[in-house]
């Protein structure tokens, strides 16, 4: 075999075994996608009861807190980014830390200080290559958050936004996460959890009042709309950043699929075209072997013809 | 008769959905009992046992569920129990749940104590 022909040959066999190794991660990420997505679909009745709750306190009674009540002069905000602590999922980490730089810039253009809370390995050493600070980190648990997973980082950050700006507190809460829409498509987001936005503008709340559907009843608070909304607050923000860290987790598992898929598709079609390759190279060999050995009967006979006469 | 429509929710799942005529539910400032029509309510709850009376197509019964760190939410025949952890007295291991008690005590953990006690309690009321 010539030399040519065991190059070739040597590289399809190893991008036959890399192929094979794309392959299972495609299988697997498909298995995590469902699961994760039916973790998400499980944490939704919690999650929408609980809007329901928050949004009925609020509107519902005119107790003013801190949680709720947008500071006059806003100086500083915690920013909480969700990537996760493994690679090999395309541009998804790199999607997720764009949303949150530019969530980051743009509050630092209205003139606010950024605290950066991050959750993956991945996010945490982006921050450490750069030496930029962050307040607080987490790892470990992207692939599989639990509702645990999401109160430890959301206690730190309800710690922080009930102190005063002045003493390291912060007065509003952003996230930055990647929501998972379809199997296909994974959007990066940027969400402020804190202050609560009641988002209903003038016309759709006229619109539901002339409608006479969606108004809140007058509910009987106990023991009372301050400590209800109290005990409220934290647990929506726990809330929310489970199902961001649910739906970050689904959307790498989708991200992780499709780089997957298409690393196996590649490596297909190198394997095609190094068979190719492959195939000319023998059949090149094969030619100038069958050249050669012409070349030389015919010098053969032509030294026994010029020796006969 | 009426009935309430009552959904008792987890963080992580849905435990317990169906009809009712009667939630007893154990709030901060002590215990409360809903029957259909009772005025528009949103009480914090403490770690306890919560009992539903159950009506409808399951037949009368209890449903016994130990619900700790939750709300609870009633509107117009609709009754909804939110609770950060969630468990029906069937769910619950009495084994696990006294080993965790003796193990709280022993370490003077009070929030874990009275969690598993709670969770002893709905057990034993459940069977």
């Amino acid at each position: 075999m010539g030399a040519q022909l065991r190059v070739y040959k040597r590289r399809i066999k190893s991008v036959t075994a890399t192929k094979k190794i794309t392959r299972a991660m495609e299988m697997i990420a498909a298995s995590r996608i469902v699961k994760a997505q039916r973790r998400v679909a499980a944490s939704k009745p919690y999650a929408d009861e609980l809007t329901v709750a928050v949004s009925a306190v609020a509107q519902g009674s005119d107790v003013k807190h801190s949680l709720t009540t947008e500071a006059d002069r806003p100086r500083r905000a915690a920013v909480l980014l969700i990537t996760s602590d493994r690679g090999l999922a395309g541009a998804y980490n790199s999607n997720a830390i764009k949303a949150g730089e530019h969530l980051t810039s743009e509050l630092v253009a209205r003139g606010l200080e950024v605290d950066t809370y991050v959750v993956g390995r991945k996010g945490v050493s982006y921050y450490t290559f750069r030496e930029r600070a962050v307040a607080q980190s987490w790892t470990g648990f992207t692939d599989n958050p639990t509702y645990a997973d999401a109160k430890a980082v959301a206690a730190p950050l309800i710690e922080a936004i009930e102190r005063d700006a002045g003493e390291g507190g912060v007065d509003e809460i952003h996230i930055a996460f990647t929501e998972f829409e379809s199997m296909m498509t994974q959007t990066p987001r940027e969400r402020r959890l804190l202050p609560l936005t009641l988002d209903k503008s003038a016309e759709e709340s006229a619109e539901t009042f002339a409608k006479g559907r969606d108004v809140q009843p007058l509910y009987d608070f106990e023991p009372s709309a301050e400590q209800v909304l109290d005990a409220l607050l934290p647990r929506y923000v726990e809330s929310r950043i489970y199902n961001a860290l649910l739906q970050a987790a689904a959307s790498k598992h989708a991200a992780t699929r499709r780089a997957m898929k298409s690393a196996t598709d590649n490596a297909e079609d190198m394997i095609k075209s190094l068979g190719r390759l492959a195939n000319a190279a023998r059949q090149s060999e094969i030619t100038q072997e069958i050249s050669e050995i012409v070349g030389g009967a015919s010098a053969l006979a032509d030294a026994t013809a010029g020796s006969e006469r | 008769m009426a009935e309430l429509h009552v959904e008792l929710v987890a963080a992580d799942r849905q435990v317990w959905s169906g009809r009712a005529s009667r939630v007893v539910a154990r709030t901060v400032s002590g215990d409360i009992g809903i029957m259909p029509g009772h005025q528009p309510l949103l009480a914090v709850l403490q770690s306890g046992p919560v009992t539903v009376r159950t009506t409808g197509e399951t037949g009368e019964g209890t449903v016994v569920a130990a619900v700790h760190g939750g709300f609870i939410s009633y509107t117009d025949g609709k009754l909804s129990l939110l609770a950060e952890i969630a468990e029906l007295a069937d769910e619950i291991d009495v084994d696990r749940a006294e080993r965790a008690l003796e193990q709280a005590r022993a370490e003077a953990d009070a929030s874990a104590e009275r969690r598993a006690d709670v969770r002893l309690r709905a057990a034993t009321a459940g069977r």
